[in-house]
């Protein structure tokens, strides 16, 4: 099932009109308008979803799996991101959002809320460790995780070692479904229930491990609409244990921060803002951070890709929630047991991604880019897009690695037109004579 | 060899951190990283924060160039009366603007000259001052 390739995050090219409001807005440039349509480069796109926002024709769409796919188990569970809390506003409890999963297909539901305990538990060993560089950057958003491989190698060392809180809930999942149930672990199916493209990429082209614990992602869209008409109508069992208010408040950008329980920290949400403060971080400032916190969507998961209701309305939703539950520690909830006997540190490194360099050979990657300085100086510099690339430079750069050619710029073939019809009148005075 | 220069100047402290912003991207195209990135990183945000905070104005220039990368910060003075001083870890003559955004710590000029390969620092007063650092491609200093 892993795929180097895969991306959720698609172009549906039916529904493309090639109109470069995308183009601007990808915080990757990895996208480029070709033949009048959108196409994304692989190799750059990070999952984050800012293109399914921007196109106002719906062409940029992000793969999911169907709920369907859960028949092909008996055994299913549900994994819930804390951020599905946040969608249902007449919700009065988190054990109804749990129960009502019960009633649309799931045998057993396991919060990732849990999974966000346990690896608060993690992270704070290893904020402890004082052979780990600073700050600390989180691990939890695959989208910033994918960004730093791009374009900020330097910092890789400093990303947390420890899985994202979704993969630590499915390996619970699993286990304590089997051993409780009697069930052989592979006729266990765990799906995630997703609020973003990122994190359906990060299971099928997982980060820091080789395979993924999850059988299948869902679309909370998806689960939203099926879930909305019944919840007034379900009577939870008031007696299940919830994940602690801090493992829930990952849901929220600052929720992981508050969860360390340390000071120095900072919480960053929007991808742009955390490329600016890993800018500052590479030039040496914030030396005395501990932590960053960096969530690609705007105010964290709440405001993914895939989710329903309004961020701040989710947000405050979330915090509700949060604040009606027992205040408990994931120091207190998490048992030693759990963090010995299983291993939630990531296990394959992650590795840089060279997909910005001109060139394996630094002494042709110069040639390039001499060319690509050349090329920019007969650019008119408007950044319009109109050739699709997203700026001049990119353009320019374009142009040299080959994908395209001078006279896409609109302005460069205006200039050869006029000068080709000055051309032509010349010659046809030149004949008359 | 490819070389780029930029202008910073003084008291922009909206634009500042733009110079070493673009020249980190141009190194990075450059596919040069680890632990020369991380140093060129250092030293030229602070080699151009001097730039915005004690010059009145001067060029920040890169140049990639055989097996060496040359950061050179250039300005129009005021230049800097004893640059032995200004080499001490924690002498700082910044004023109250720069100390309230974070600077002042006396901490640049010590830094630049720990994450060069070379350093060298030439000053006269009400002239200017010019600092060139070189940084030894693949490998030097800290590897
Ligand atoms: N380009 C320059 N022109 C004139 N004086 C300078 C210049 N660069 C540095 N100085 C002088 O050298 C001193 C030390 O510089 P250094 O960068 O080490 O510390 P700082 O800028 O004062 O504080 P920090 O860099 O830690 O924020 C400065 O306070 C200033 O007096
Ligand atoms: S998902 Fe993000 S990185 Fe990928 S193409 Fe869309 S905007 Fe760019
Ligand atoms: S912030 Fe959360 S929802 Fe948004 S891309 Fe990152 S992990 Fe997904
Ligand atoms: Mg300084």
């Amino acid at each position: 099932m892993v795929n180097k390739r895969f991306h959720s995050v698609t172009l549906d090219a039916s529904k493309c009109k090639g109109c470069t409001n995308c183009l601007t807005r990808c915080p990757m440039e990895a996208i480029r308008v070709r033949g009048g349509r959108a196409f994304i480069m692989d190799e750059r796109c990070v999952d984050c979803g800012e293109c399914i926002r921007t196109c106002s024709y719906h062409a940029k769409v992000a793969m999911t799996d169907d709920l369907g796919i859960i028949e092909n188990f008996e055994h299913r569970i549900a994994l819930p991101a804390p951020s599905l809390y946040g969608q249902f506003y007449h919700a009065k409890s988190i054990a109804v959002i749990i129960e009502v999963l019960k009633h649309i297909g799931f045998t057993d539901v396991f919060e990732v809320a849990k999974g966000a305990d346990i690896a608060t538990r993690m992270l704070q060993e290893e904020l402890k460790n004082p052979d780990r560089p600073k700050p600390l950057i989180s691990s939890a958003c695959p989208a910033i995780t994918r960004m730093i491989q791009i374009k900020f190698p330097t910092l890789l060392p400093n990303i947390v070692k420890v899985k994202q809180p979704m993969e630590v809930a499915a390996t619970m999942a699993r286990a304590e479904y089997s051993k409780k149930h009697s069930v052989p672990k592979d006729e266990i199916g765990v799906f995630f229930i997703t609020p973003c493209a990122a994190k359906v990429t990060a299971v099928r082209n997982p980060i820091g491990q080789e395979k993924s614990e999850v059988d299948g992602v869902i679309s909370m869209l998806d689960i939203y609409a099926c879930v909305f008409p019944i919840l007034n109508k379900i009577t939870p069992d008031e007696n299940i244990k919830i994940a602690t208010p801090y493992g829930v408040g990952w849901a929220n950008s600052g929720g992981e921060s508050r969860a360390t329980n340390i000071n120095k920290t900072m919480a960053v949400d929007g991808i742009e803002n955390v490329a600016n403060v890993l800018e500052e971080i590479e030039n040496g400032r914030l030396r005395d951070l501990d932590y960053l916190e960096g969530a690609a969507c705007p105010g964290g998961c709440v405001g993914g890709p895939l989710t329903y209701e309004n961020k701040y309305v989710a947000r405050n939703k979330v915090m509700q929630l949060v604040s009606e539950l027992p205040c408990e520690r994931p120091e207190e909830t998490v048992p030693c047991r759990v963090l010995n006997s299983y291993d939630f540190k990531m296990d394959t490194p992650i590795p840089e991604n060279c997909s910005m360099q001109l060139d394996e050979e630094v002494s042709t990657a110069i040639e390039k880019m001499e060319r690509i300085n050349d090329i920019l100086e007969s650019l008119p510099g408007y950044d319009c897009g109109s050739c699709g690339s997203p700026t001049c430079r990119s353009f320019a750069e374009d142009i040299v690695r080959g994908y395209c050619n001078i006279t896409d710029c609109i302005f460069i073939l205006r200039d050869r037109l006029k000068v080709m019809a000055q051309q032509m009148v010349d010659m046809s005075n030149t004949k008359r004579e | 060899m490819i070389a780029e220069s930029f202008s910073v100047e003084k008291g922009d402290y909206l634009r500042a951190g733009e110079a070493s912003t673009k020249m980190k991207n141009m190194l990075k195209k450059l596919g040069i990283g680890g632990s020369v990135l991380r140093r060129i990183s250092v030293a030229a945000y602070e080699v151009e924060m001097n730039l915005v905070i004690h010059s009145f104005g001067g060029t920040l220039s890169i140049n990639v160039d055989g097996d060496y990368i040359w950061l050179i910060s250039e300005d129009i003075g005021p230049g800097i009366p004893n640059i032995e001083n200004a080499m001490r870890e924690g002498y700082s003559t910044a004023d109250e603007v720069a100390q309230g955004m974070g600077f002042g710590a006396g901490m640049g000029i010590p830094n630049m000259k720990r994450n060069a390969d070379i350093f060298n620092i030439e000053s006269e007063l009400n002239k200017g001052t010019k600092i060139s650092m070189g940084f030894l491609l693949g490998g030097g200093n800290g590897e």
